[in-house]
């Protein structure tokens, strides 16, 4: 019979094992999701973020506040009467890298869009303890000094259209003169106003 | 999913599951000492021995409950397109949860909606829930306790760019509001700001200058009168404000009036509609209400 030895002993024949093992909820949990149609094929309807909110969600990330704010509403009546209807993988597949996220310290962004007026976001954004003096968020002024070049929008575009988002190359070589010339906090502003708004499939009214 | 991956999950899920048991009872056959012994495995790393003991019963128990849990877990809740014997789906529970949510709050909600934002007033615990709402959705710009910020109307003070009766409050949660103040500074020139400014200072009767309020009042007869009133006192229907009050929405300095004159105002009230329901808004209304009507 095998004996732990054998195994113990060959650490080739362990690694082998160990890889096989681990493997095992990967193949089975992670795998049929690249295949199967709720995970692949995108909500009805949805559009593509505009050159503008692209560059938003570039200096979102940049920023880093994903790492606060997730965008992943939970299929709880606690988050639904907050945030909305909850998140569907559909709404993701065009999300290059997803920033579904697992923690949060604020609250959740997947639906903020049309929530609060441009302005409050400017406000709030410059210094969230203007409007919300028990906020622990941090300011980010500099995004209304910093100006769009613009020169690296088209390549992000080419590059999602490889990674199946629908953009053509006409949308990329306009790229660029929607940005040029636009603050950080115009693009930044454009991308959270976009946020749930990009199709009309769910009611999220509560 | 397609049946190849239905068949595919189920696959992997049994080889893993029954795999782990054969290679538990397949060492465990393999032990060379079924009890605990005094006898090593013959070798030594810095004059450490290690003794051939089998594994100890309680672990090996263990690792034999996990394999029955799995299984069990697998009938009670399914695995890929098989429901399991409770038949629980996520979307299922939410289903379920809201369900009974509606059944506790429904009658809540439909009592306080069969009622006037008057009479709401009588009533502490419509209040409550009203503004716990409030909280919820209105704080982040009307503050906590609805006394606004520079940008954000205070709701608290009685002064009300659209009007403070119930139905008003109402239609502006509802459908929400945008200002429309135009940006003057092209037409006036930045002279012309300065004087219509210090006619604006004027008419509150702060500090300005007479001279140049004297020359702003006839631009502000020529350019403002039509949505704030030959004499200043503002007009709701449209949102424009009573410039005679003393309430500024936009700060009271030289500076910040004439920046309100120059560049325009477009503020925003998000419409609500699509994210409460009438009912909801009924209790908002009247805890808004409340807040200036005590």
């Amino acid at each position: 019979m095998i004996k732990h030895e054998t195994i113990e002993k060959n650490i080739g024949l362990m690694i082998l094992l160990i890889i096989l093992v681990i493997s095992g909820g990967g193949l089975a949990e992670i795998v049929p999701l690249f295949f199967t149609e709720a995970t692949t094929k995108p909500i009805q309807g949805l559009r593509t973020y505009t050159p503008l909110e692209l560059e938003g969600r570039d200096i979102f990330i940049r920023e880093g506040c994903n790492v606060c704010h997730s965008q992943q509403i939970r299929p709880f009546r606690a988050e639904t009467e907050r945030y909305g209807h909850y998140s569907t993988s559909d709404e993701g597949v065009w999300e290059h890298p997803f920033l579904w996220g697992s923690k949060r310290t604020g609250p959740d962004l997947a639906r903020v869009g049309g929530r609060y007026s441009n302005d409050w976001h400017r406000a709030h954004l410059y210094n969230p303890r203007d409007v919300v003096p028990e906020s622990k968020m941090p300011a980010y002024p500099w995004l209304f000094e910093n100006k769009l070049s613009g020169e690296d929008t088209a390549a992000k575009m080419r590059v999602l259209a490889k990674l199946g988002v629908p953009y053509t190359e006409e949308d990329a070589s306009k790229a660029r003169e929607q940005v040029e010339g636009k603050t950080e906090i115009d693009a930044v502003i454009s991308y959270l106003q976009a946020l749930g708004k990009l199709h009309s499939q769910y009611t999220n009214k509560r | 999913m397609s049946a190849f991956w239905n068949i595919w999950v189920w696959s992997i899920t049994l080889v893993v599951i029954l795999g782990c048991t054969w290679l538990l009872l397949a060492t465990r056959k393999g032990e060379s000492h079924k009890e605990a012994t005094e006898e090593t495995l013959g070798h030594t790393f810095d004059g450490i021995e290690e003794y051939d003991n089998p594994l100890p019963g309680w672990w090996f128990q263990m690792f034999i409950a996990t394999i029955i849990f799995g299984i069990a877990y697998l009938g009670l809740y399914g695995l890929a397109n098989v429901k399991g014997f409770y038949g629980w789906s996520s979307a299922g529970q939410y289903e379920e949860e809201m369900a009974h949510a509606e059944e506790v709050y429904k009658p809540v909600f439909a009592k306080y909606a069969a009622m006037s934002v008057e009479d709401l007033q009588a009533q502490p615990d419509g209040l409550k829930i009203g503004q716990r709402m409030f909280a919820n959705n209105c704080s982040l710009c009307h503050g906590a306790t609805g006394a606004g910020a520079h940008g954000f109307p205070n709701l608290t003070d009685g002064d009300w760019l659209y009007g403070g009766a119930p139905a008003t409050i109402k239609q502006t949660i509802t459908n929400g509001r945008q200002g429309a103040m135009p940006a003057w500074g092209p037409v006036l020139g930045e002279e012309g700001v300065r004087d219509v400014t210090s006619y604006v200072l004027s008419l509150s009767g702060a500090e300005h200058d007479a001279e140049m309020a004297a020359r702003g009042q006839q631009q502000f007869q020529a350019l403002c009168t039509a949505c704030h009133g030959a004499d200043g006192k503002g007009l709701q229907a449209l949102g424009a404000p009573n410039l005679t009050d003393n309430v500024w929405l936009y700060g009271s300095s030289f500076e910040q009036i004439s920046h309100t004159i120059r560049t325009g105002r477009n503020g925003v009230m998000p419409a609500h509609k699509d994210l409460l329901s009438d009912d909801k808004i009924t209790l908002i209304t009247a805890y808004v209400y409340s807040l200036s009507n005590k």
